[in-house]
């Protein structure tokens, strides 16, 4: 399988701000990523960065090969689509639709006719009079439409209703199947899409906290509920990734546990549960959990 | 789907469930990776997985250009693997909870023969109609 972004000890400053930092990790080809992370952990930084759009501070990124940064080869095969997309002041629907084929060699009208149908998308309305869901329903489309090797969509359904996410769920992974192609999702929306990727990266703080085959996340952290004493003592001097706890109960997050661990936990009265990746990136990115254990 | 196992695992134990059920018949095709992919609504790659570790475990075959297919004898090999699940995974869970609810050996004994009454007579019931349909 080839590599289509290969970075290396990347750094972003904005000022005083380290956006991106000292960040290293690959993609390969075909595959749906997800760019998970909090608000501000640095995934629209990283993705503007990896488009030529923001020059680096340090560190390389090459993307099919060479620096994405003016070069129409690399550019000509990638596809960006914004949390908050502009376009130009008078453009209606219809002119965005008419003029992405200029940009995106792979175009499918027909692929973007059906789309537009399913998402009810006006196309003779003005694009600023379109409604917030709308107009990421636009960027959707251009989105699979496009059909550009590489591509990525940055919370790109902001607005968007339950129907028309499921909508751009399966129409994505549809279009995938028939035209595989490298996709990176960046999204808040974990358990939604969490089936969808095949690979997960996920930022805190400008820095690549998770970079693992999304099967090999999910199950790689057990929830640990019982007795306070039990609990402690199944625990031991295992890595706590959170931990609470209500009166004698207590509940417990580690990594996963062995069968025969499984067994003995079940003896002591234990209750063990497996944690969802939405679960487990919140537990990892939160902060105060980190706190917590410092100071226990 | 559930959230937190394995995906690819829980794709094989459906596919699995089907050739059990009688829904997908030894030496018949199974649906594509594709088609796994779009009814789950989860990654080709995932749904691939899945019908891989059938092919290891020799319960499903390739057919070259044509698809996967459901292996002669695959019934019953799936049939002996789940019964030696079932102590550990039904039988042994099942008296630690009826030990918890002070539920004695005999009661359990009579539980089990009163429900399979019941189910016989639901059993009978669909083959009666079954037999007039």
């Amino acid at each position: 399988m080839s590599t289509v972004i290969e970075v290396a000890g990347l750094t972003k400053r904005f000022g005083k701000v380290t956006a991106i930092d000292d960040v290293s990790f690959t993609v390969q080809e075909n595959k749906i990523y997800g760019l998970l992370g909090r608000n501000g952990a640095g995934k629209t930084t990283l993705m503007q960065l990896l488009t030529g759009q923001e020059f680096a501070t340090n560190g390389s990124i090459g993307v099919f090969g060479r620096s994405p940064v003016e070069s129409a080869q690399v550019l000509d095969r990638i596809c960006f689509i914004k949390e908050s997309q502009k376009y130009p002041e008078d453009f209606s629907v219809k002119h965005v639709f008419r003029s992405a084929p200029w940009f995106f060699g792979g175009w499918d009208s027909a692929f973007a006719e059906q789309l537009i149908a399913d998402f009810r998308i006006p196309t003779d309305r003005k694009v600023k009079k379109l409604s917030r869901g709308q107009l990421s329903a636009v960027g959707v489309v251009v989105g699979l439409a496009s059909r550009a090797p590489l591509t990525f969509f940055d919370e790109p359904y902001l607005g968007l209703d339950a129907v028309s996410r499921q909508i751009f769920y399966d129409r994505l992974l549809e279009d995938y199947a028939e035209h595989p192609r490298t996709v990176i999702l960046s999204t808040h929306l974990i358990d939604e899409v969490s089936n969808l990727l095949e690979h997960v990266i996920v930022l805190d703080e400008g820095r690549v906290i998770i970079d693992a085959d999304a099967e090999e996340v999910r199950g790689s952290a057990t929830n640990v509920v019982g007795a306070r004493g039990a609990v402690a003592q199944f625990v031991g001097g295992r890595d706590v990734l959170h931990s609470e706890a209500i009166g004698g109960l207590a509940s417990v997050t580690i990594a996963a546990v062995s069968p025969d661990e499984r067994r003995a936990a079940r003896a002591a009265d234990l209750e063990l549960s497996p944690v969802s990746l939405q679960q487990l990136i919140v537990r990892t990115t939160n902060s105060s959990t980190k706190e917590f254990e410092q100071s226990a | 789907m559930d959230e937190t196992r394995p995906i690819f695992i829980q794709i094989a134990e459906r596919i699995e469930n089907d050739i059990l059920s009688g829904a997908l018949p030894e030496e018949t095709q199974v649906p594509s990776t594709n088609e796994f992919a779009a009814f789950y609504r989860i990654n080709p790659a995932t749904a691939g997985k899945g019908v891989n570790l059938l092919v290891d475990n020799g319960i499903l075959y390739k057919k070259r250009g044509i698809g996967m297919f459901v292996a002669g004898g695959s019934l019953a090999r799936i049939r002996a693997n789940r019964r030696e699940q079932f102590r550990a995974e039904y039988v042994r869970p099942l008296l630690a909870e009826a030990t918890k609810l002070g539920i004695s050996r005999r009661q359990l004994a009579d539980l089990f023969s009163s429900e399979a009454t019941d189910s016989e007579t639901i059993a009978k019931d669909t083959i009666t109609k079954e037999g007039a349909a």
